[in-house]
């Protein structure tokens, strides 16, 4: 279980280098996504399965989508037709295909390896004991956190929404 | 089977946090910037799972839970505002955004 957690912390280092040198927004993504998905498998070594799932359905999946649709809303004209033709080349994606095979070849090991499952440590937290605590001592910061999630969403429905009188002249 | 040691963790955490460190002083563009936050985010999170590990005590995932909550609200507010500089000046890089008067 050490050389996993050691492979995965690689992975992740590699694929967040990766992310902060590109020049190409979505391929920036690709590799931010690798990354998070490293991530989730450290989580899931440390003994939190729970957390580490919610790392591949909520960061990987919901918030990625996120910046994804913004990308493209955005639209950038020109440049973005002319990189267009060059993401299907191999160099686009050959790197975070290759990280995630690691990422793969994790997964199985521990998979097949029933008895290396952490939930059998003795340090790891099982959902249940998370659960309760997240709505026994933390239950009002729960409702904090659910306040503030309204707030995000009426802040992003604000300032998403297009003016009438659109230009640069346009008082916000 | 020997556990992780909490240095190696925290050291992990470290090397994130300080690549997205990078990330925001280095790039201009302001999408680069945002993941460049999730990025610090996440290695945040990572010491709070690493410690919660440490001592087998759930605390670390409930405070991992409270900001990926953060990090949504954060991100939509922050991408709405992406979008609203982008109709404004055409642009995404900060250096120009930092015309803005009142």
């Amino acid at each position: 279980m050490n050389a996993v957690f050691y492979i995965a912390a690689f992975v992740a280092v590699v694929a967040t280098a990766m992310v902060i040198t590109r020049a190409n927004v979505v391929h920036a993504l690709l590799y931010l996504i690798v990354s998070l998905l490293a991530v989730a498998m450290i989580f899931f070594v440390l003994g939190a399965p729970f957390v580490a799932a919610l790392e591949v359905i909520i960061y990987a999946g919901a918030i990625m989508v996120l910046f994804l649709f913004a990308i493209m809303t955005l639209n950038l004209g020109r440049e973005a037709a002319v990189q267009e033709s060059q993401w299907m080349r191999p160099s686009a994606w050959i790197g975070p295909s290759l990280l995630t095979l690691v990422l793969l070849a994790e997964l199985i090991y521990v998979f097949l390896s029933g008895t290396a499952l952490p939930a059998s440590e003795a340090n790891a937290v099982d959902p249940r004991a998370l659960g309760a605590a997240l709505f026994g001592p933390y239950l009002l910061a729960v409702e904090l956190a659910s306040l503030l999630l309204l707030a995000g969403m009426v802040g992003a429905y604000y300032l998403g929404r297009r003016e009438r009188a659109e230009g640069p002249g346009t008082t916000m | 089977m020997a556990t992780i040691p909490m240095e190696h963790g925290l050291l992990l955490a470290g090397i994130l946090f300080a690549l997205g460190l990078i990330g925001v002083l280095a790039r201009r563009n302001i999408i680069f910037i945002l993941l460049s936050l999730e990025i610090m985010l996440n290695a945040a999170g990572l010491a709070f799972i690493t410690a919660g590990y440490r001592w087998g005590q759930p605390d670390g995932q409930v405070m991992f839970m409270f900001i990926l909550a953060m990090t949504a609200a954060e991100v939509s507010v922050g991408l709405a505002l992406v979008l609203q500089v982008y109709r404004l000046w055409r642009t995404l890089d900060v250096s120009e955004a930092s015309k803005m008067r009142g």
